[in-house]
Formats: C-alpha cells, structure tokens, sequence
C-alpha cells in the first residue's frame, strides 16, 4: 500500500486516491501539427522503468488533482528532482 | 534434431538415458546476422521458427537479457481462448487456438494441451449485454460462445457455493468450449528446439544495451553485454520492457507497463475442470494438472515494473474468490508472483514497422500466451516479407495515426 502526500490532506493511503498515469504535458494544438506528431501526443508514454512523475486523484476525499514522483520498479515515491520540472497540468 | 516418440523413449530407456542430446546448441555469438530477434519468450521463439519455416529465414539470432522462456513465458496463467469482440481479433485468436491444438504434433514435444472450457460468470445485466453482443460477433467467425444458465454453470462447475447469499448473485453464463490450457514452459522449450533444428541461433545471457544506427539513423545492428551484432533487421519480442528497449533507439511508443499477478494455491484432488472467469469481480480460477488452483484477477492499475505483489488488488481477487467458493478459505496459497505486460493504447496488440528504419516491434501482448503461435507466425511473416499479413494488418502502429483504434479490453481486467 502506497501512502501519498496530498498538499490539503497530508498523507493519506493509496484506497483513497485513483492513479491517472504518467504526467504528459498539456494538449499542443493540433491545427499546428503534422497527423503523426498529433496522434503520438495523444497515445505515446515515455513508461519509463525507473523514476517518472505521475498524476493522482484524490478523488474518495478532496478531490485534488496532484503529481507525485514515483519510481515504477521500487515503488518509492521520492520528493521532485530539482534538475527535472513535471510537466504542468492539463488545464 | 532428436525426435520424441514411444520407440526412442524405449532405445534410450535401454542405455540409461545417457544417449539424449541437449534440446537446443549454445553456439559462439557472430558478428552478423540477417536478423536479430531481442527477447528469447514465446513471442521471440515462435517468431524465429515461422522465419526459418515459412520463409527460410535461417540465418537467425534470438537473443535474451536473462534465460529462455523467463519473462513473461513463465509468469502467465496459461490460458489459451478466442473470446474477443473485434473481427480482427476473433479471426486472429481463433488461428491461435487451432495452431495450439496441432502444436504438440507439430514441434513433437509434448506441450500438455488441454482443452477444457472457460466458463464466464455473469454477476451484472451490462456485463451479459455485453458478453452477449461478443458472443454474436463471435458466431460470425465460428468459434462458439454460448449463454447458458445459472444451473447449468452450478452442474459444471459444482465447487462453487450456495449462490444465494452473494452479494452480486450470477445471472446466467457463458461457455466458450474452445478454450484450453498448456504447459508455458513447454511451450517456449519446444519453440526453442524447433527453430534451433532449423538454424536458428538462440543466446541467453546476452542483454541489448543499445542500437546501432548508420549515417541515415537505420538500425544496422545491437550493442549487446557480449559485443556489437550486426543485423538486417532487428525485431524486439521485449514483452513488458519494450517501451524501455524501444527508446534507446529514440522510439517513444504508445504503450504503459503494469504488474499482472497470479498466485497458486496448495494442490488438491481435481475439484474444478474448466477455467472460471468472472469479469465483474476480477477473479479467474483454474486447477492445474499438479492439483493447485491458479488464481488471478484484473491488473495493477499503477504504472509499475516491479513484478511483485500489490496487496489491494490481491485482497479484491481473495476477497472474490472465498464469496463465490467459499471453501477455498481453508486452502494455503503456495506463492504469488506479478508479470510486466504492457498495454497499447487502445487494449489491441501492435506487430509493426516502426518510424525507425530497420526495427519492428510486437508488443502491447497481456495475456499474450494465447497468442504465441499466431503471433510468431505474423511476426515473421512482416520481417520477411516487409508487409503485414493478412491476419495483422489491423495492428500496425499506423493505425493510432488514423484513429483507427481497436477498442478490445481483457474479459478479467474490464470491469
């Protein structure tokens, strides 16, 4: 069981929240992309084994969206890295 | 090769069976090869044996990070079906399973094949409109999926418990004869001996740690824990790891790696002979020929490479299991173990040509078992031939261009 530190609730455990996946970067606009470059934005995930920053839910509480870095083979969830910025949220 | 049959067992019985030979050669990596498979599972082995078979492709490298068949090939439940909604994936199965059915005679190695049922629980109106729906699209392609009722699941399936007191009582049942189980490792073993017989060779131990790439960014060859390979082509069979293969190449690829996990619990006398499925709780269970019940419900729904045991979902599938079989309370679990098996982004699985010349993936395989021979099969019939074949053609990368998704989802992971 994961425990996940939501930035009102504190640290609360894993049942409470849903996992949204890997962080992606906002939409690009599709009218100034190639077909290729709009699909693969859609569809593509870096699913990197090992640290990546990931979005949760915090959706059976106060349903705060938040990102989180978590390592895919430890589990360890681990405070930003300062040398990497999450991509922002979709707004 | 050496052939298996009554007359050989009965010759080697008589010398101590001291005169068998290894099932597959080890022989010294080359430099170069015409085409160099990563991933020595079943999707890998099977691959290099339609190479050599249907196409003549010999001069072959499988390579693999760890030990043959250890991946994916040995985490899995094996269980083998043609039960999907899509025409494309009906077609594409239902070749799978009658490849499955001649694959002991075939590759003459005794794979275990057992051909049981899989019966489908259906505890929720929506899930028997939509098993319903997939039982119609089913008819027009031939194999069978039919509803039956509750009393007639309870008559094949007498272990389960009073029904009454469930908390989501079953409403009726579907019953899909041509499913099937078969030894996992025997299937890898018996691929790998196969396409050794024909040439191929296959190299454990020996990880891809990079591509090499000429003036055009071609991929002309891998960088190895052993040395550089050259290769015609390079073909990745990296089930679980291919988003992270793929991208020493540059590829990024519409994909996301979860932990699918199983457990097994201690042998019993045989108490359940047909695979129990029940897609509204995430629960499947089956009874091997040792006697224990191998148990698994949906996936992890975390990105995750762990391979191991995410206690939430191991409680939800406990949790359905002692509901509707009460008596397996009293059972032991002997182990538990979790597989890496990736998802496309629309549940389908991808065989393709990618933007990077000279590298083909299949992947997005869960429950890939099933999909070994018919997978293998296609798999090199695109290397070969640099087309997809006709059963394929629907899980080419292009189609997540075109928006042409191929919407399927698993009968245990959709709920």
């Amino acid at each position: 069981m994961l425990q996940i530190s939501c930035p009102w609730c504190g640290l609360r455990p894993e049942g409470e929240f849903v996992c949204l996946g890997e962080a992606v970067p906002p939409r690009p606009d599709p009218a100034a992309l190639t077909a290729g470059e709009w699909a693969s934005s859609l569809a593509n995930r870096a699913n990197i084994r090992g640290l990546h920053a990931e979005r949760w839910w915090h959706v059976r509480s106060c349903g705060r969206i938040l990102t989180i870095w978590r390592d895919t083979v430890s589990h360890a969830i681990v405070p930003a890295p300062a040398s990497m910025a999450a991509p922002k949220a979709t707004p | 090769m050496q052939r298996f049959s009554f007359l050989s067992l009965a010759r080697n019985a008589l010398s101590h069976h001291e005169g068998w030979h290894r099932a597959w050669r080890s022989p010294p990596l080359q430099d170069a090869y015409d085409v160099v498979i990563v991933g020595a599972g079943g999707h890998g082995l099977s691959t290099a044996y339609h190479l050599a078979k249907e196409h003549g492709v010999t001069n072959v490298a499988v390579i693999e990070k760890g030990w043959l068949g250890g991946g994916n090939t040995a985490r899995n439940t094996h269980t083998i079906r043609a039960n999907f909604l899509r025409d494309v994936s009906i077609r594409f199965h239902d070749v799978s399973v009658k490849l499955y059915e001649q694959l002991s005679r075939e590759l003459n190695y005794n794979i275990l094949f057992s051909q049981r049922s899989m019966i489908d629980l259906i505890q929720s109106w929506g899930k028997l409109r939509d098993l319903r729906r997939r039982s119609l699209a089913m008819a027009l392609h031939g194999p069978a999926y039919d509803l039956i009722s509750v009393d007639e699941v309870r008559r094949r399936i007498p272990a389960m418990g009073d029904l009454a007191g469930v908390r989501l009582p079953p409403l009726a049942g579907m019953a899909h004869p041509d499913a099937a189980m078969a030894r996992h490792d025997a299937v890898a073993w018996s691929y790998a001996r196969a396409a050794d017989a024909r040439g191929v060779e296959i190299h454990q131990h020996t990880e891809v740690t990079g591509f090499v790439r000429d003036a055009r960014g071609r991929v002309t060859g891998v960088e190895t824990s052993r040395g550089t390979v050259r290769a015609g082509q390079v073909a990745l069979a990296t089930a679980g790891n291919t988003s992270h293969v793929a991208a020493k190449a540059g590829l990024s690829l519409p994909l996301v790696t979860r932990n699918l996990q199983a457990f097994v619990s201690e042998p019993i006398k045989p108490i359940i002979d047909v695979i129990v499925n029940c897609p509204d709780v995430g629960l499947y269970v089956m009874q091997s020929d040792k006697g224990e019940l191998v148990i698994g419900g949906g996936t992890d729904p975390i990105p995750s490479y762990r391979q191991g045991c995410h206690v939430a979902t191991f409680e939800d599938v406990v949790a359905s299991l002692v509901e509707l079989f009460p008596r397996f309370k009293a059972l032991r679990m002997l182990r538990q173990w979790g597989g890496a098996i990736e998802f496309a982004y629309d549940a389908s699985p991808i065989i393709s040509k990618t933007d990077v010349e000279g590298l083909l993936v299949s992947t997005g395989w869960y429950g890939g078992f099933k999909s070994i021979p018919v997978g293998g099969l296609t798999y090199a019939h695109l290397i070969a031939t640099g087309a997809p074949h006709p059963l394929a053609e629907a899980f080419g990368l292009d189609r997540f261009t075109g928006l042409r998704f191929l919407l399927e989802a698993g009968t245990v992971a959709q709920r």
